[in-house]
């Protein structure tokens, strides 16, 4: 999955470059993408879009190329939410588009679905754009959600029962921090931090449980490892996360 | 009381994923609505499966296909902005959400089905038709009947508790069993034990071919 973090940067100038082997989760495509909105917004002003470095200055700052591209989100989802606005409809497209087609394609959906599949869960973010809540989720978590259910909608004839977050009966969080709302913006970045630095090993199984539906079974007979070896590493790997995503959780109750 | 026994990681990660089966979701959907930790883990796995979705290699989607979008947003319903949770107001509710539509209602509602032994069942249609899901109702002090022949099983308390050699099983605990394990779950005293099980394969997507001829992706 590293494939294209590992080889985009070369398209770029070495400063882009400098942000992206520091914050390795921040592909390229996302600078191409703070790009391509200055230059839509700068449209109607004459030829006087952004340059390149100019660009790439926009996400030059460390740790603004991630802050600025998930803010860029936002504020496209925020825009489509307020004033229907189809500029910014354009950009989250241009961006998760290619993304949901490759993802559904990879859990066996044949291309021509998959088209449909794109617009389906495209459709359904511009019709909810208004329930996301930044504070809550990052854009990419939501819409991964979005595709993610509207492929079990369109190809099971089952639903997904869902957790419901108004349900009466529902056991509320602890009582937040006063910080909690950076609190999950970081949870969400230390999530991002902690896949960074998983071994590959275990990085692989989650690949296959997220993109193949593999059973622990499959997978070890896939890699051609013992079962015991995959669900340990799977366990470690989401032990890790959890820690990460946040660390103030007592996990000292026994997981069954 | 706080929970002890909390969803597999894997099973968390499979509904994250949406590989889960219906009857499987069903409970860990269940089991969310009562542990806040496990919430937070769901969140972590979601958080992967965006990580994922943002660095996979993208796919061009055909050149028409955001025209053909824009032409079917007109007179498209906007689906209003959601109500804070703090807004709802928390009422005595024994079943979870999700749990509610399946059966029809809380409690109240259920019509229970002789077992024997005094125990009693409701089983849960799902909508993919494999689903091997029921409630069951277990009299304080006697034991619970064993509901599945092999397989794994996950049971969810929802009233009352058990107890198995791995101890106490109170609301919002789940237990994992499958047929290396010898459980003889016996309810506590005091108040009669309802929990939802499920048995079965918990994945789903079994039978999609096409998954057969995926190569292996870059690993």
């Amino acid at each position: 999955m590293n494939s294209m973090i590992a080889t985009k940067p070369a398209e770029h100038t070495p400063r882009i470059r400098l942000v992206v082997d520091n914050s390795p989760l921040v592909s390229g495509s996302m600078a191409a993408m703070v790009r391509k909105r200055k230059h839509l917004h700068s449209r109607g002003e004459g030829e006087t879009g952004l340059t390149d470095n100019e660009a790439n200055s926009i996400s030059g700052e460390h740790s603004a190329a991630t802050d600025a591209s998930t803010e860029l989100l936002c504020t496209c989802l925020a825009d489509i939410a307020e004033r229907q606005d189809r500029t910014a409809f354009k950009t989250l497209f241009d961006y998760f588009a290619p993304r949901i087609k490759a993802y559904v394609m990879k859990l066996g959906t044949p291309p021509a679905q998959a088209e449909e599949l794109v617009q389906e869960t495209m459709l359904k973010v511009w019709r909810k754009a208004a329930q996301f809540d930044p504070l809550k989720a990052a854009p990419s978590t939501w819409i991964f959600r979005i595709a993610r259910n509207q492929r079990i909608d369109a190809f099971r004839r089952d639903a997904r029962p869902e957790l419901d977050p108004h349900d009466p009966g529902l056991i509320p969080d602890a009582e937040p921090l006063p910080d909690a709302q950076l609190g999950q913006q970081q949870s969400e970045e230390n999530v991002r931090e902690a896949m960074a630095t998983l071994p590959e090993e275990q990085k692989s199984i989650l690949l296959l449980a997220f993109f193949e539906d593999l059973s622990h079974g499959e997978i070890a007979a896939r890699l051609n490892i013992p079962l015991g070896t995959v669900k340990s590493r799977s366990r470690l790997a989401l032990a890790k996360l959890r820690t990460y995503l946040d660390q103030q959780i007592d996990f000292s109750g026994p997981s069954v | 009381m706080t929970i002890q026994h909390h969803i597999n990681d894997d099973l968390l990660v499979a509904y994250a994923a949406g590989s889960l089966s219906e009857s499987w979701s069903l409970l860990v959907a269940s089991h969310l609505a009562l542990c806040p930790t496990c919430r937070k883990a769901l969140e972590a796995a979601e958080t992967m499966g965006a990580q994922l979705l943002e660095t996979i290699a993208p796919v061009s989607v055909a050149p028409s296909s955001f025209d053909a979008l824009l032409a079917r947003l007109d007179g498209d319903p906007y689906e209003p902005a959601l109500p804070p949770s703090h807004e709802t107001i928390p009422t005595p509710s024994v079943l979870p959400s999700p749990l509610r539509d399946y059966v029809g209602g809380d409690l109240h509602a259920l019509k229970w089905r002789r077992l024997g032994k005094g125990a009693f069942h409701i089983p849960i249609k799902t909508r993919d038709g494999e689903g091997k899901a029921r409630l069951l109702k277990v009299p304080a002090g006697k034991p619970v009947p064993a509901h599945s022949h092999g397989g794994e099983e996950l049971t969810l308390v929802l009233t009352g508790s058990f107890s198995t050699y791995q101890g106490a099983f109170h609301r919002g605990d789940v237990e994992t069993a499958d047929e290396t394990v010898e459980h003889m779950p016996v309810a506590g005293p005091g108040e009669d034990c309802i929990c939802l099980a499920v048995t079965d394969a918990p994945l789903r997507f079994k039978s999609l071919a096409a998954r057969i001829v995926q190569p292996l992706i870059g690993i």
